[in-house]
């Protein structure tokens, strides 16, 4: 039944991604993206990927098209017909797809559970997760224990990319903000009321990530999904007065150092960086504690990086 | 059959193949920059079901342990590709952002017309250097 399932969603995100290619309105590729995105993050869950889903479903179908609608505001919505033939990149792209199904021939089947990939750390991680941790979700300790440096650098590359978009888009400020959708009431009186509960859930994402699907980077990602539909309707100059974009900034660095800072404890007692049983007198507590303080780093990293691209694209606004 | 049937027991591996050679289609042939991004964002996504579908195990369920389950997925790709998707929105808002600005100096953000503008006029200085 689960291969099946499978398999539908998998047709639909091809049917989407030809229409994707075909499409020569931008503004109707974000929106197809946008589906794609949530077909995605539904194949995911098919293949038991929920906390991947979960992210998907965040970021792909949420901050992208945000960030991309974005863009199109400033540089318009067409895409021009291209002059030359496109033959070549025809034959280049089917050439490279016989290649990668004749290479796929020797991969392992879909679903078994005795092929390489699945026999080697990973059942290490599934039996020691409870022992050495106490925590249930194998994804949480995998990302902020086991494998926490990976973490680390993958936080670092975050917070370098929104340095990057700020230095880019910075000092073009506008006064006047959008206030096409202010005056709808609908609108305005949704917003309010479901604003709160996209707070909570987010923070009950990240705090629940130990037992259930969640983390600092989906929850990093929702709160800051919260403010973007705020300012969305209300106009980013309502939203800079309950988030300043200084604050933002200011936060994106300060997650990262959170982080490294609670790897760096470890030396002061002369152990190993990362190794977090210097937090605490009793190892699971230590590890507990260690995944607590590394996830809150991520989840101030993502958000105030994910509001800060927000920020810069529509500051930049014409 | 014998085809029809290896291509059932590959068919990720067929879809990703196929997402993957769109992507990698619109990066070679469209002009249009936020095209471009779309496809390479495309490209990736593929690569995230690439690591996802050999870690599902028929009958298994997802990796959060409960005494009622014995069978789960393999985690760790899972954790490989939570992180890569949130980098992968990262680095593509940072590709937007230069096609913002590129769309300021030269007025559009078509490839054949930047090109163009850039042979007609190959000394002049295109940044229209309002930050300086």
């Amino acid at each position: 039944m689960e291969a099946y399932i499978n398999m539908v969603l998998l047709t639909l995100l091809a049917i989407v991604t030809l229409t994707i290619v075909r499409q020569r309105n931008l503004f109707s590729v974000v929106v197809l993206f946008g589906v794609y995105s949530f077909l995605m993050a539904s194949v995911m869950i098919v293949l038991d990927a929920v906390d991947v889903a979960l992210t998907e479903a965040a970021v792909g179908a949420g901050i992208s098209t945000v960030v991309l609608i974005g863009t199109l505001h400033i540089t318009g919505s067409e895409e021009m017909r291209p002059s030359r033939l496109a033959l070549l990149p025809i034959v280049t792209a089917a050439a490279t797809g016989a290649i990668l199904i004749w290479g796929t021939y020797d991969l392992p089947e879909f679903g078994k559970a005795d092929v390489p990939i699945n026999t080697h750390v990973a059942p290490f991680y599934l039996e020691q997760s409870i022992p050495l941790m106490g925590v249930p979700n194998v994804v949480t300790t995998i990302l902020a224990n086991f494998r926490s440096f990976d973490t680390l650098g993958e936080t670092t590359v975050i917070f370098t990319a929104g340095l990057g978009i700020m230095l880019l888009l910075r000092h073009k400020s506008r006064k006047e903000a959008s206030k096409i959708l202010k005056k709808d009431v609908v609108f305005r009186v949704i917003i309010k009321l479901i604003i709160p509960f996209i707070m909570l859930f987010a923070f009950y994402v990240h705090f629940h990530g130990d037992y259930s699907p969640g983390g600092g980077f989906q929850a990093g990602v929702m709160l800051a999904g919260a403010v973007i539909l705020y300012s969305i309707i209300f106009g980013a100059h309502e939203a800079q007065r309950v988030v300043p974009q200084s604050v933002a900034a200011f936060m994106i660095p300060l997650g990262v150092l959170i982080y490294a800072a609670t790897g760096a404890i470890s030396f002061i007692y002369g152990q190993n960086y990362m190794d977090y049983t210097a937090l605490a007198s009793y190892p699971k507590d230590a590890h507990h504690l260690g995944i607590i303080l590394i996830e809150l780093g991520v989840l101030i990293t993502v958000a105030s990086t994910m509001l800060s691209i927000f920020y810069a694209f529509v500051e930049r606004r014409h | 059959m014998d085809i029809l049937e290896r291509i059932a027991l590959h068919y990720n591996y067929v879809i990703m193949i196929f997402l993957m050679i769109s992507g990698l289609y619109i990066v070679i042939a469209k002009g249009n920059m936020v095209k471009k991004l779309v496809g390479l964002s495309l490209f990736q996504t593929s690569v995230y079901l690439l690591y996802i579908s050999p870690a599902k195990i028929i009958g298994g369920t997802a990796p959060i342990l409960d005494e009622k389950y014995k069978i789960y997925s393999n985690p760790l790709p899972h954790v490989l590709m939570l992180t890569a998707i949130v980098v992968g929105v990262a680095t593509i808002a940072l590709g937007l952002a230069l096609v913002a600005r590129i769309h300021e100096a030269y007025g559009t953000i078509e490839e054949d017309a930047i090109l163009e503008n850039d042979t007609k006029n190959p000394d002049q200085d295109n940044v229209s250097g309002e930050d300086q």
